[in-house]
């Protein structure tokens, strides 16, 4: 197996925490990979992307060749577009439909809904709601990002559990819990569309 | 053996610490910064007592570095390319002396300028010092070679510089570790004069680096990090630096058909480099960096075989990629869809609710009324007060400068000649300039944006905390000149007052505008 993913979203927006739960669950399992990520001025709001490389064979590169990611996760819409280039054909755009706008000419929402729907292979899920819903707090969202890629992952999925589990363990265990229900509510509204 | 997941950067902490490191001497920068976080935070640096506090900038921490390496035992020093020119003074030096304890310096380059204001390359520095250098290719090699570089160090007498560049530096990857050596106990140099450069001293010691050039070059010959690769296609061989050899390898999936050379240790390893040189008809040089290599074998009058980054196969500048060496090779890029034009660009910007915004949107305020006005700031958070919406700043060059550029501007006849600097960036270089304008009466303002923080870099304590203004007092600024106020929007008209007023004082004037960082107060908070 090879897994190439690129993690896309704003600086502050913690999309670290989703490369975190990956990186767990490939190092537990024995998996080799690489994980380039943006520090420094970046993450002043910034955009930020993580290159996430998992496979059952040595990695060399960290960064991913363009026309070789399985999926670009992103838990912003428009940070999703701007890694294209990166995708492999058929593969997937997994992306939050809630915008973070934080520069003046943030395009017109329409114009970003077009586009979106332009991808011929996408999950486009309001994860703030979902995670309002199913997990009661919607600082869990990134995890329904999580959880709606997850089909799209060659990674088991109790992988991905473990994975979770492991880098909240230390903040108790209903936080362990908020964001397992996340993850599966992510991954239920991604299997009903795929 | 343990596996854990670690950044690059990580990778060199934890192999320094399992070397029996007893201090990690630094200045937060990007991207070393998190070299020194991590020792901060490891429970055996903490159990050891590790001294791991920050420095007020990098040639304080590489003097302090040379000091427990002249006791004896193992230091590590850190920093990013530029931090190499602070102390460049006593690096250099540092080579002439030698070391005794083991000292290894990290000098993380920044190709593409992520977070920097050029993309020097430290292998430079090493080449200029003479001293050896080692580029790791991947993170296990990061830990292993930190290790091997104190071991060096102690063998060879001198310090040994460890170059990485962002890509490895943040990246993360699963590194084994190995056995935890004890740390070294105190043990003075035995030669007695080795740390003292007098002139006649440091001609002796300089033949002596001079004669340990042959052990450098013998250790790089047989350094386990230093591969050749053979291959069966000889139309081409590549020398590969670093994480350059990632990039190569990844283009043939792990078994390219040319001849490779792995390079992971200088001086360059002569009898490999001859054998490439000899056996293929052209060379690709693929360096992280500056063309060092291939500009050496190219030769001034400029060898076709040689190829790389000065012929055009390669780019001139920033950082290499798997694309990049695809197109070297002829190799197809299978690029997908174009970025829609729907996407706008998202650079960095201050914070919502960072003090630096309202320092600018008074100083904005000020300065408009004054149509010859300019504005010398420097490295920080709030050199992002050079974009819309503040467009508030004139220059940005390198740490500290602020106050000096604004008081040779001011010599040449700018007024109002402003400068902005943070607290951090104040205590790293600021206050020397400080000094030269005070002892001139300069007609300065120096608008310190005091954030109790070191913000750029991730809220790293501020080395100047609290102390702001008794530092400037005692740098000899009248007192009735340094103003301190919380720049909130309430304090608006004030803050302009007081700028206005500093302003038309024709001397120097420092106004302190002091709000500590959001992020610090959230990250302390959680803490
Ligand atoms: S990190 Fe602190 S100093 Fe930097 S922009 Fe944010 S609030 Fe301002």
């Amino acid at each position: 197996m090879n897994t190439n993913i690129i993690i896309a979203g704003v600086g502050g927006q913690g999309i670290l925490s989703i490369a975190a739960a990956l990186g767990s669950a490939a190092l537990t399992n024995d998996l080799y990979m690489k994980q380039a990520e943006t520090h420094g001025m970046s993450q002043r709001g910034g955009d930020v992307q993580s290159f996430m490389r998992i496979s059952d064979e040595p990695i060399f590169s960290d960064l991913i060749a363009k026309g070789k990611a399985d999926i670009i996760l992103s838990v912003e819409p428009m940070e999703a577009l701007r890694y294209l280039p990166y995708l492999k054909k058929g593969g997937y755009v997994v992306t939050n439909s809630t915008p973070f706008v934080n520069i003046p000419d943030y395009p017109e929402m329409e114009a970003l809904t077009q586009a979106l729907e332009n991808l011929p292979h996408r999950i486009v899920i309001d994860a703030d709601a979902v995670a309002k819903e199913a997990a009661g707090n919607i600082r869990a969202s990134n995890f329904v990002m999580l959880g709606a890629a997850s089909p799209f992952i060659e990674i088991p999925f109790d992988y991905l559990e473990a994975g979770v589990r492991d880098i909240f363990t230390r903040k108790g265990e209903s936080v362990v819990e908020m964001n397992l229900k996340a993850l599966h509510a992510g991954r239920a509204f991604a299997l009903a569309r795929k | 053996m343990e596996k854990r997941l670690l950044l690059g950067v990580e990778a060199i902490a934890q192999g320094a610490i399992d070397s029996g490191l007893s201090g990690v001497y630094a200045y937060p920068g990007t991207p070393s910064t998190e070299i020194t976080e991590y020792i901060q935070l490891s429970k055996q640096a903490i159990d050891r007592n590790i001294h791991r506090e920050w420095s007020s900038n990098e040639k304080t921490a590489m003097e302090a570095a040379l000091g427990m390496s002249y006791a004896g035992k193992r230091a590590l020093v850190c920093m990013k390319h530029v931090g190499m020119n602070v102390a460049a003074d006593c690096f250099m030096n540092a080579a002439v002396t030698g070391a005794n304890g083991g000292l290894v310096i990290v000098a993380a380059d920044d190709p593409s300028m992520h977070s920097s204001q050029n993309e020097q390359d430290s292998r430079m520095y090493g080449k200029f010092a003479q001293i050896p250098v080692l580029e790791p290719s991947s993170q296990q090699e990061a830990y292993d070679m930190t290790r091997y570089g104190f071991a060096l160090s102690e063998t060879v007498g001198s310090p040994v510089m460890l170059r990485v560049t962002t890509r490895l530096a943040h990246s993360r990857s699963g590194v084994r570790t190995g056995e935890v050596l004890p740390e070294n106990k105190i043990k003075l140099p035995e030669n007695p004069q080795q740390f003292i450069l007098l002139p006649g001293i440091a001609r002796k010691l300089y033949k002596l680096l001079l004669a340990k050039q042959a052990d450098f070059k013998e250790a790089s010959a047989n350094s386990p990090f230093n591969l050749y690769k053979e291959g069966t296609d000889k139309s081409l061989g590549i020398i590969a630096c670093g994480i350059g050899y990632n990039y190569v390898m990844e283009c043939f999936g792990g078994r390219p058909p040319y001849p490779v050379l792995k390079i992971s240790q200088y001086p360059l390893p002569r009898k490999q480099m001859k054998q490439i040189l000899g056996e293929c008809e052209r060379i690709l040089v693929v360096e992280e960096g500056y063309p060092v290599i291939e500009e050496l074998l190219k030769g001034y009058p400029g060898d076709k075989r040689i190829t790389g980054r000065l012929d055009g196969t390669l780019p001139r500048d920033g950082e290499l990629n798997p694309d990049l060496l695809a197109q070297a090779f002829g190799l197809p890029v299978e690029e997908g869809a174009s970025v829609p034009e729907v996407v706008a660009p998202r650079p960095p910007a201050l914070c919502t609710g960072c003090s630096h915004r309202d320092v600018y949107n008074a100083l904005n305020e000020v300065i408009r009324s004054y149509e010859t006005g300019r504005v010398f700031s420097d490295i920080g958070c709030y050199t992002l007060g050079a974009l819309p919406p503040f467009r508030a700043i004139h220059t940005c060059v390198d740490m500290g400068a602020s106050i000096t550029m604004a008081k040779g501007a001011s010599d040449a006849g700018i007024f109002p000649a402003v400068a902005v600097i943070g607290d951090s960036t104040f205590t790293h270089s600021g206050m020397t300039g400080l000094l030269d304008a005070v002892n001139e009466k300069t007609p300065v303002t120096i608008i310190i944006s005091d954030n109790e923080s070191t913000s750029m870099t991730g809220g790293q304590d501020s080395a100047a905390f609290g102390r702001v203004e008794s530092i400037c007092a005692g740098i000899g600024v009248d007192p009735a000149h340094i103003r301190v106020l919380n720049p909130v929007p309430k304090n608006h008209e004030e803050l302009c007052r007081m700028i206005r007023e500093e302003i038309e004082y024709p001397g120097v004037s420092v106004i302190i505008p002091r709000r500590v960082c959001i992020q610090k107060a959230r990250r302390d908070k959680k803490a």
